[in-house]
């Protein structure tokens, strides 16, 4: 049997209870492929002896009849999990070494689930960044290329690692975390599917936190049935996050039934950017065809203070960000600076937090902490969150008006070339997410998907937002946007 | 608002991070380009909203006041870059 990483999720799970292949088999042939895709800096940290011992654990538990879905499918792990006994350093220098004695709940979730974790993915320091290029063990590459060229493209950020190694078929899907579009901006990129649940759906817990209030984990994977299948065995309350919602988890797949007729799909007026590329507006257009073709009722919708979505993102993220990270001090775990004779605690600190962190990282812990400074967090922090609240009404008021869901592009261009914007503005990078991050604030679910190539060849998503807790809906929708889309092209490989 | 070098240190100082001398001039100069952008906000009309506090209207769960965990002193102490005799070891803080 040839090939068997190419598999999705739900065809290798036919074949595992079919008795066609073994976990072994597939585990292999996908720890085959890494070793030899080094040149996609997407596996960082590799675990093939734990792989294949949870591989044949789980060709044991499908013999016995006793087979969750996602049992012996092998998958590749975001670097910010922690996870027992292997590295977990959230691609930071700062957490050097540091291997948890606990595993997080959603990686506990999957292993329960029966599923094989290949080893760990790049993505950029602490989830800080849109293009990969922030992480501690270099840049992670995508798999995509402009037409003839070789130039190394950016799988997107943070979630680069995970986006490069699905769209490479190196794992059968990964786990990604999503703050202001760490999913959905990379699945784009690499042309596969990510979704970022509902706020509270995935527990938080052995997470590496960014912006607690922000942050979500989600599947990205190989097609929307993979997506519902992954998020399903990911999510569900857990009393370790106070946040982690107390609400049955659905059958997700069960939902996918294609049919979409009489459902409300919003075009947000306010999406359509200036300077927008005309791709980018043709895919929109051709998107919304698709779902009215399948039945949809498309209607214009407005959602008035889009605008200051990222402005507002980028007030709470970095002061949620500069207490998450005040933690890192170099006393109890990760790396500490070499003191020099007569440094006391607070040059410690200094030392250790200035050599431990990246520019990205210690931007933004600086800007969080002055937005929270004496004097300044009235002008800036609250009135963030107050214009966060009424980003998150904007979008209650077209629910309520009986919208199911908002179709809009998922990134503002396609992938752009690793250093290309290295001489930018800080500010520049912080637009790739501007259609996503307004997701977050809201708490609302959002899923990419795949949905056509530009004029070079690459790849480009198309974004669906749902109303909160129905995840279900929602994949149904983005089930429906696949099936018409039909996008079916693969990178070549080069690695 | 513009930030000069003194607020510059200052706030590497509040974040216990450190930033040479010499680093602080671009470093002011990328704090004032990002808080330019984030000066949009002020043109948002907030009056009478409520700052947000979470995502989904919900009291935060409270679980009841016992000792659920504990004993793991090696577990603690594991990744500690400088531990010794169950304890974490810092430079001298008290002269």
């Amino acid at each position: 049997m040839s090939e068997l990483n190419k598999l999705t999720i739900a065809e290798a799970r036919g074949k595992l209870r079919g008795g066609e292949i073994t976990s072994a088999e597939l585990t292999t042939a996908c720890l085959e492929q890494i070793d030899g895709a080094g040149a996609l800096g997407a596996f960082v940290h590799h675990t093939p002896d734990l792989a294949m011992e949870q591989a044949k654990a789980a060709d044991a538990r499908i013999k016995s009849g006793d087979a969750p879905s996602m049992c012996g499918i092998p998958l590749g792990i975001k670097d910010l999990f922690c996870t027992k006994g292997v590295p977990s350093q959230a691609a930071s220098a700062i957490l050097n070494g540091f291997k948890p004695e606990y595993e997080s709940t959603v990686s506990q979730n999957l292993f329960d689930a029966g599923s094989v974790m290949l080893g760990k993915l790049n993505m950029d320091e602490f989830a800080m960044g849109s293009s990969n290029e922030t992480s501690t063990y270099g840049n992670a590459v995508n798999p995509w290329r402009r037409g003839n060229e070789d130039a190394a493209l950016t799988p997107g950020g943070s979630s680069g690692g995970s986006a490069s190694a699905v769209a490479a078929d190196l794992c059968l899907g990964a786990t990604g975390t999503d703050t202001g579009g760490s999913i959905r901006q990379p699945a784009a990129f690499v042309g596969i599917t990510g979704i970022k649940p509902t706020y509270g759906r995935c527990s938080r817990w052995g997470i590496v936190a960014f912006a607690s209030s922000l942050d979500q984990a989600g599947p990205m994977t190989k097609s929307v049935r993979d997506a519902a299948i992954m998020l399903e065995a990911m999510c569900g309350h857990d009393p370790k996050d106070s946040t982690s919602a107390e609400l049955p988890v659905p059958d997700f797949e069960a939902m996918l039934t294609g049919d979409i007729k009489g459902k409300v799909i919003g075009i947000p007026r306010e999406y359509r950017m200036e300077g927008m590329p005309e791709e980018i507006e043709k895919l929109w257009a051709d998107g919304t065809d698709m779902l009215r073709d399948a039945g949809a009722e498309i209607r214009d919708i407005s959602l008035p203070h889009t605008k200051y979505a990222l402005p507002a993102y980028y007030v709470i993220a970095p002061a949620e960000a500069s207490s998450n990270l005040a933690r890192y001090d170099g006393v109890r775990y990760g790396h500490r600076a070499k003191l020099a004779q007569g440094d006391g605690v607070t040059e410690m600190y200094e030392k250790t937090r200035a050599e431990g962190f990246g520019p990205e990282v210690q931007r933004r812990v600086m800007i969080g902490t002055y937005v929270l400074s004496a004097g300044f967090y009235d002008a800036y922090y609250n009135r963030a969150r107050k214009v966060r609240a009424l980003i998150k009404k904007d979008f209650e008021d077209v629910f309520a008006e009986g919208v199911d869901a908002i179709l809009t592009p998922a990134t503002p261009s396609s992938a752009f070339g690793l250093g290309e914007m290295a001489d930018a503005d800080p500010v520049q990078m912080y637009l790739n997410d501007v259609f996503t991050v307004t997701v977050n604030l809201a708490g609302l679910p959002g899923i990419s998907v795949p949905a056509g190539l530009d004029k070079r060849g690459l790849p480009l998503g198309l974004q669906l937002i749902g109303r909160p807790w129905e995840e279900g809906d929602l994949l149904n929708c983005a089930y429906a946007l696949e099936g018409a889309a039909g996008f079916v092209a693969k990178p070549e490989k080069w690695w | 608002m513009t930030i000069d070098t003194d607020t510059a240190a200052k706030v590497a100082k509040l974040a216990r991070i450190r930033v040479e001398e010499d680093a602080l001039p671009a470093l002011a100069q990328e704090f004032n380009n990002i808080l330019g952008f984030i000066e949009q906000l002020n043109e948002v009309d907030v009056e009478g909203v409520e700052p947000m506090v979470s995502v989904t209207p919900m009291r935060l769960k409270r679980r009841v006041d016992v000792v659920n965990d504990g004993d793991q002193q090696g577990k603690v102490l594991s990744n500690a870059p400088d531990a010794r005799e169950g304890f974490f070891a810092v430079p001298k803080v008290v002269e």
